[in-house]
């Protein structure tokens, strides 16, 4: 009994928000998954779309804006849930999506936790700024006004990803697997850190939102820690430097640095958008 | 979205493709073959498995398998032509779940146990435990405690052999087909009307005739290909030519119908009258006077005959049952039955005792007159309110049509002819509905003429070469002869080379009787022969819980794994159409034989063979001695001495009597006919099969089958019944019997082409069938003894039959009608078809229809799962509100041949009375929503 | 300088990044959207590209179907990936009353409007999916055979597909009963080219835009009325502006006329 708890612990030990993320990323997952194959209500559809409890709609508000930009209104229940969702990552804020729903991040970190055991070193001669993504989102918008339809929907990985999932893989493995074997040898996190415009498109959103690492300089030991596990690292400038809140819209809030912080200097807090206003 | 309805339906759907998957695989032997081309391929000809249209086709043989099969161009039937089910012919062999060996339920020890798992063993294992447990009941209950369920698919020496070896080897009638099912009902009507069995009429008919008027029978799904050439008939002549439908339910017969009548179940027994009705008293100038009083007497019967159901006080009728079963002792009249019977003097909430249930058949002369009286109540109101089947046409509508009806039936110089099928057979007054056929055809003198009569179709490809020539019911012996006549008994005891007094005077148990005596313990050995009773008869559950859980032993001869086989106790694996010489009798009584095509699969042999090797198994000492009959006072007697003059000994085997005597012997094989050809049962063949001692089968060293075709056929010759040789039919296309001198006949009774009516020297008609031709006379009340007999020598009768309700009809708790039946692409219980995987996925599975006003009102939609609920069970099904048969409001259609949707259990075991053949076409349920 | 040659760089590089970038995603994905041939759930547009256009590719259609018909489209289908889609062969579509795949769209891809006739609410009859066409030569009822198992399978029985009666010559005593599609109330839900007995269907459904032809302005049919409407629907102006110059130029061409 005593070595189960300690295993629990040991297990718990600096992973409680992984933890919880995955049992996020997963139940979603599973929901959708149940939605299909066995009738649930839940959640029908997939993370494009969906009914939620079998009334209330969702919707991907990228994928509703490249819709509306190629030409069609799509119908109330679209915009309703587009609304719905845009607002909720809005007030959460930061990428919550992408750390803590999207399952395309369980995949990119086992790409990095496996490149870690197989020591594969960063040595690409492709060296991406982490700005292409915002180029790849303006181009998704302009492509869908030039052909007439969701121009990033008809490629997305990540839609195949979860499609591939929730209504069976066919063809799709190859996409897969090439983007797994594009973050595990080619470029490092490269989808979700650098060209993924879903990412792009929640940074800009989640800029202003509620929840935010909050960093404490007085008790950080400058163990660079945090710098190791952060897919967005260029986030983290202010540690050790002052105290303050992570304020970049690209932080995933994943918590990773939270979990790995052995100093509690990096903590999450709720009230960056009302000091944000009140710093206005 | 209904959770429900999802869960089922995809359930459903994967359960429909794992089954498809599992079967695909076979039409690929089919496959791998027809690629090498055309070389080595043999043609021979045949005929279709399947209905009693009775179509020519060709079968291609490679490497001892079948190939393909073409329709045979020469075929007169069908000149080249199939349905899906004939395409389909090549097809039916090779399902890869084909029972190949003999398998018996067994206990961890090898030895027989009810409750044990079916494992393969010899046939010899076989022969052995199937021998000790008849001679258990034989020995226990008497020659009635065995029985076989027979069929109208067997071929014609199979269904000889079977009879044989049952009435004249182990002295039992409990021989009785799936026919019985399907066309007994004509038979007595048959019978009763003629004296003699089979339709006078032939399929030229069509070709012949301007009116062709389908009576319950939906000729465009369950006869395609008479049906196509009903089509070209009306094609030919549009304007004058007319198809008339009377249907319970629109259905594709009325696709092509100048007029489609849809009518309340059972009403048929007033329509008919009404036409009648019409002819006496409206227009009797009609009445061809010449052919009614040269030709045919007027008669009726008794009404009090009940519903050929058990008596409510029988302890295995549960208490919903006898809410209706109550009806076999007396019955309160309804409002039509007080108008319909007041001829007899009763009113509306008369109760009418059923006291002539042990006597429904007898009848009696009348006269005109009297038959008028009869017909009274039958005008157009009353029958045209009584009659309407569907709530949204109006009934000036329905009234026209009647009209119409009638005077395309007195239209003088108008060729009529109506077939029927299962609608008028399948009616707890089926025998009395066959006999209004022929009333009306009589009266107008429309009757066995070209293009004029009333034909009965049948459904099985030998339900009238086997079943009915043969005799393979309870009741016959070959050729119209009975048991219960003594001078029949001796005529067949002579060509049997048995004892005087063998043969069983009393008639034995019919289907359902089978069925309900093992219920009842009276019979604890039963023996399934080409048909599957257990799934094909109604009110199914008894028998299912009967076979399974009672003290008897229940052996399949069976092909592939289907409800029958799974509740019995040994499976033995049989040969199929193919894989044996056979001949089949068709509708239009055209007798086709066709030769050994391929060697069986597996260990598989053919019926005929199990019937001879099981002969072996019994020494006279043990059959002819003295049996007790229950209904028999000295019960059968004891032919032992008889047999000892004839020059048999105790310890001759019925084989040695029955099939391999010195007769058989005379036939020889090789034979020139055979040459080069297979015959199984009389050479062996290549699989050198371990027979049924534990040794190789090498054969019976004579040509069995034509030995036992020739045998047979001495019954019909200058009995009205004469068949060709065997080997003059090797050679034809099939020939119409009765055949006289190599010649066949087209229209029977008529002296132009019929040479026994033109022997009779009656006039330009002669009904010269022998049965039933001393009847009494009297009044529509019944006999008066001092009148005497009447004898009518070559005379017909026209019945007088009132309308009467059947023993079930929608109430409050059972609000809908249900009517079963068939589909096209699926053959009865679909053993074979559905292992086609075409056919099965044209039609997977089986529907309900029901009218969507119906389907609102229960909240259901297109697609939904219900429960389909009688007082005798339930089954679920998926509703369908559109599609092939468009039912009316308070009617549902279930067709059976699917057992995942098995009907049966729902419908009601009543019978006619007179023919004994089941009501499958009407009893009531209550539909509602399945919740999982 | 070498941070404005840098920028200049980077302006470059970027540009460079969209534009071919842009260009070889933008031809890709247009290409993709082209598939003319697939079958699309009920209440889809007539045009593909539209409803290529509209789908959100969620995939509600195809888990509220309750009979498995709808497939998600994933790379190598030749379809635009996450798009629903029907193979009717495998499982043709059942039409439910309640046609929940249109009911449940949350895009307006699939729209009830497109299923509503004058007057008359949404029903799945007045889909059009597709339509059937019949291979006459493998059809076995032009054959002879009576089989017309089409026929029978097909929901709208009498009016989308009706049995044409024909007098066999050969054997002049037998008809062909032939299965002919009306365009009109056929709605492409495929349960023909399901049920077809043949090896590979004689019966199939094609997309509307791909099996259906177009009549010009030009001519009316003089014994409809209704045909007229046809007009309206499509007007073309009439241009008669051009001058005498084409009629002039053959009058006065050199070539040897004899």
């Amino acid at each position: 009994m005593r070595n189960c708890i300690n295993v629990l612990q040991a297990l718990f030990k600096n992973r409680k928000y992984l933890l919880l993320r995955r049992v996020s990323q997963l139940s979603i997952l599973f929901l959708f998954f149940g939605g299909n194959y066995f009738g649930w209500k839940v959640l029908i559809g997939n993370y494009s779309s969906a009914i939620l409890l079998d009334e209330i709609f969702l919707s991907d508000p990228f994928a509703t804006l490249q819709i509306l930009v190629s030409g069609f209104v799509g119908a109330a229940n679209l915009f309703i849930g587009a609304a719905i969702v845009l607002l909720f990552y809005a007030i959460i804020g930061g990428r919550v999506f992408c750390s803590w729903v999207c399952p395309v991040n369980m995949l990119s970190d086992f790409s990095l936790w496996l490149r870690e055991k197989m020591r594969i070193k960063d040595k690409s001669k492709i060296i991406l700024s982490k700005n292409v993504r915002y180029y790849i989102l303006a181009l998704s918008f302009i492509l869908s006004a030039i052909i007439g339809i969701a121009a990033f929907e008809i490629i997305s990985p990540i839609s195949i990803f979860h499609r591939a999932i929730i209504f069976g893989v066919g063809g799709s493995w190859s996409v897969i697997l090439a983007l797994f074997f594009f973050e595990l040898t080619i470029v490092k996190n490269g989808w979700c850190g650098y060209i993924c415009p879903l990412g792009a498109f929640y940074s800009i959103v989640g800029k202003y939102g509620l929840l935010k690492v909050y960093h404490e300089k007085e008790k950080c030991t400058l163990c660079n820690k945090c710098f190791d596990v952060c897919p967005e690292d260029q986030v983290l400038s202010i540690i050790g430097k002052k105290d303050g809140y992570i304020k970049s819209g690209e932080c995933t809030n994943c918590a990773q640095c939270i979990d790995v912080c052995d100093d509690d200097a990096l903590k999450f807090s709720i009230n960056y958008f009302k000091n944000n206003l009140n710093n206005r | 979205m209904n959770q429900t309805r999802r869960e089922f339906i995809k359930s459903s759907a994967v359960v429909a493709a794992a089954t498809s998957v599992g079967i695909s695989s076979l039409p690929n032997t089919v496959k791998a073959f027809a690629a090498k081309g055309e070389g080595g391929w043999l043609w021979d000809k045949s005929v279709c498995r399947f209905c009693g249209t009775g179509c020519g086709i060709m079968i291609a043989t490679k490497n001892d398998k079948i190939v393909a099969v073409k329709g045979d161009p020469l075929s007169p039937v069908n000149k080249g032509l199939n349905c899906i089910k004939g395409y389909f012919n090549a097809k039916i062999m090779y399902g890869e779940d084909r029972l190949k060996k003999p398998l018996l339920r067994m206990d961890s020890n090898g030895n027989f146990s009810k409750k044990g798992k079916f494992k393969p063993v010899s046939w010899k294992r076989a022969f052995d435990e199937m021998e000790k447990q008849m001679k258990k009941s034989l020995d226990e209950l008497g020659p009635t405690g065995i029985a076989v369920f027979s069929s109208g698919q067997y071929t014609v020496m199979e269904g000889y052999a079977a009879v044989k070896l049952i009435k004249g080897g182990l002295r039992s009638n409990n021989i009785d087909p799936n026919a019985r099912h399907c066309m007994a009902s004509a038979v007595v009507g048959f019978i009763q009307t003629f004296g003699i069995d089979e339709p006078a009429g032939t399929y030229d008919d069509i070709e012949l005739t301007d009116t062709v008027v389908s009576w319950g029978a939906n000729m465009s799904e369950m006869h395609p290909i008479l049906w196509s050439r009903v089509t070209e008939r009306k094609l030919s002549d549009p304007k004058k030519v007319k198809v008339i439908n009377l249907t319970t339910f629109t259905n594709r017969t009325s696709d092509l119908a100048d007029i489609e009548i849809v009518f309340k179940p059972h009403t048929d027994l007033a329509l008919w009258n009404y036409i009648a009705h019409e002819i006496v008293y409206n227009n009797p100038k009609a009445i061809d006077w010449d052919y009614v009083n040269n030709h045919t007497v007027f008669a009726t019967g008794p009404v009090d005959i009940g519903y050929g159901m058990r008596k409510p006080d029988h302890p295995k009728n549960t208490e919903l049952e006898k809410e209706t079963v109550r009806l076999e002792v007396e019955k309160e009249l309804s409002e039509a039955e007080g108008t319909t019977l007041s001829y007899l003097g009763y009113k509306k909430g008369d109760t009418l005792k059923m006291n002539n249930t042990k006597k429904p058949v007898k009848h009696w002369a009348i006269s005109f007159e009297e038959f008028k009286k009869g017909l009274k109540p039958y005008n157009l109101d009353f029958v045209a309110r009584l009659s309407k089947g569907d709530d949204s046409e109006s009934l000036e509508s329905f009234k026209k049509k009647l009209k119409t009806l009638a005077k395309l039936y007195m239209e003088k110089g108008r060729k009529v002819t109506s077939f029927w099928t299962m609608g008028m057979n399948q009616h707890t007054r089926g025998s009395w509905v066959n006999e209004q056929a022929y009333m009306v055809h009589f009266l107008l003198g429309k009757q066995a003429k070209p293009g004029d009569g009333a034909f009965s179709l049948t459904g099985q490809p030998s339900a009238c070469g086997t079943a009915r020539e043969v005799g393979t019911f309870a009741h016959r012996l070959p050729a119209d002869l009975v048991v219960a006549n003594p001078k029949h008994r001796k005529f067949t005891e002579e060509i049997w080379k048995i004892p005087d007094g063998t043969l069983n005077p009393k008639v034995g148990s019919h289907l359902m009787k089978i069925h309900r005596d093992i219920e009842d313990g009276k019979i604890k050995f039963a023996w399934i022969n080409v048909c599957n009773p257990y799934h094909n008869s109604a009110n199914a559950n008894h028998w299912l819980k009967a076979a399974r859980e009672m003290d008897n032993f229940i052996v399949c001869s069976e092909v592939y794994p289907g409800i029958s086989a799974k509740v019995s106790d040994l499976i033995l694996p049989t040969a199929m159409i193919y894989e044996k010489w056979g001949a089949y009798g068709n509708a239009e009584r055209r007798t086709q034989h066709w030769k050994q095509q391929v060697t069986p699969v597996g260990d598989a042999m053919s019926d005929t063979w199990q019937f001879v090797e099981l002969a072996k198994r019994f020494k006279l000492k043990e059959v002819w001695g003295a049996k007790n009959i229950p209904g028999i006072k000295d019960g059968l007697p004891d032919v032992m001495d008889k047999a000892r003059e004839m020059g048999y000994n105790d310890d001759t085997t019925l084989y040695e009597v029955l099939y391999e005597n010195d007769e058989a012997k005379g036939y020889p094989w090789p034979d020139p006919i055979g040459e080069g050809r297979l015959n199984s049962e009389s050479e062996g063949d290549k699989r050198k099969v371990s027979g049924s001692d534990g040794k190789e089968f090498k054969g019976y060293g004579f040509f069995i089958q034509k030995y036992l075709w020739e045998e047979y056929r001495r019954f019909g010759l200058g009995h009205e019944h004469d068949l060709d040789s065997f080997d003059a039919y090797q050679k034809n296309r099939g020939l119409k019997w009765p055949v006289i001198d190599g010649k066949e006949t087209l229209w029977r009774f008529n002296s132009k082409y019929d040479s026994y009516a033109k022997k009779a020297g009656a006039g330009d008609f002669a009904f010269y069938g022998k049965a039933l031709k001393a009847i009494g006379q009297g009044t529509l009340k019944g006999p008066i003894a001092s009148k005497g007999k009447l004898k009518l020598p070559n005379k017909a009768k026209i019945f007088f039959r009132p309308y009467m309700d059947p023993p079930e009809m929608p109430d409050k708790q059972y609000p809908l009608w249900l009517c079963t039946g068939r589909v096209l692409e699926h053959w009865h219980s679909g053993t074979m078809t559905m292992r086609v995987p075409e056919l099965y996925r044209a039609v997977p599975e089986a529907l309900c229809s029901i009218h969507p006003a119906d389907a609102k009102a229960l909240n259901l939609i297109d697609g939904d799962s219900v429960w389909i609920e009688s007082r005798r069970g339930k089954v679920k099904a998926h509703i369908e509100t559109r599609g092939r048969n468009r039912v009316p409001t308070g009617l549902v259609y279930v067709p059976w041949f699917d057992e995942k949707v098995f009907i049966n259990k729902v419908c009601l075991d009543a019978t006619c009375p007179m023919s004994k053949e089941t009501d499958f076409k009407k009893c009531t349920v209550k539909i509602y929503k399945a919740e999982s | 300088m070498t941070s404005r040659r840098k920028a200049i760089e980077n302006i470059f590089k970027t540009s460079t990044f969209m534009g071919f970038g842009g260009l070889l995603w933008g031809s890709s994905a247009d290409e993709a959207a082209n598939t003319e041939f697939t079958l699309r759930p009920p209440g889809a547009s007539q045009k593909d590209r539209d409803f290529v256009q509209a789908c959100i590719k969620c995939g509600t259609c195809v888990e509220v179907c309750p009979y498995d018909t709808l497939e998600l489209a994933t790379p190598g289908d030749g379809k635009v990936v996450g798009t629903p889609y029907f193979h009717p062969r495998e499982i043709p579509c059942y039409m439910c009353t309640d046609i929940p795949c249109t009911n449940n769209c949350p895009s307006g891809a699939l729209d009830l409007k497109r299923l509503e006739k004058e007057n008359e609410p949404a029903s799945i009859n007045n889909s059009q999916m597709g339509i059937a066409s019949i291979h006459k030569e493998t059809c076995i009822a032009f054959w002879g055979i009576r089989c017309d198992a089409c026929y029978r399978a097909c929901p709208l029985i009498g009016k989308a597909l009706t049995i044409e009666r024909k007098i066999n010559e050969r054997t002049e005593q037998h008809a062909y009963l032939l299965p002919i599609v009306n365009g009109d109330f056929c709605t492409g839900c495929g349960i023909c080219e399901h049920v077809c007995v043949v090896e590979e269907s004689a019966i199939y459904v094609l997309p509307l835009s791909a099996a259906t032809g177009r009549v010009g302005n030009h001519y009316v049919k003089g014994w409809d009325k209704e045909d007229e409407k046809r007009m309206k629907l499509n007007n073309t102006e009439v241009d008669d502006s051009k001058d005498i110059n084409s009629g002039l130029e053959y009058l006065n061409s050199d070539e040897e006329l004899y």
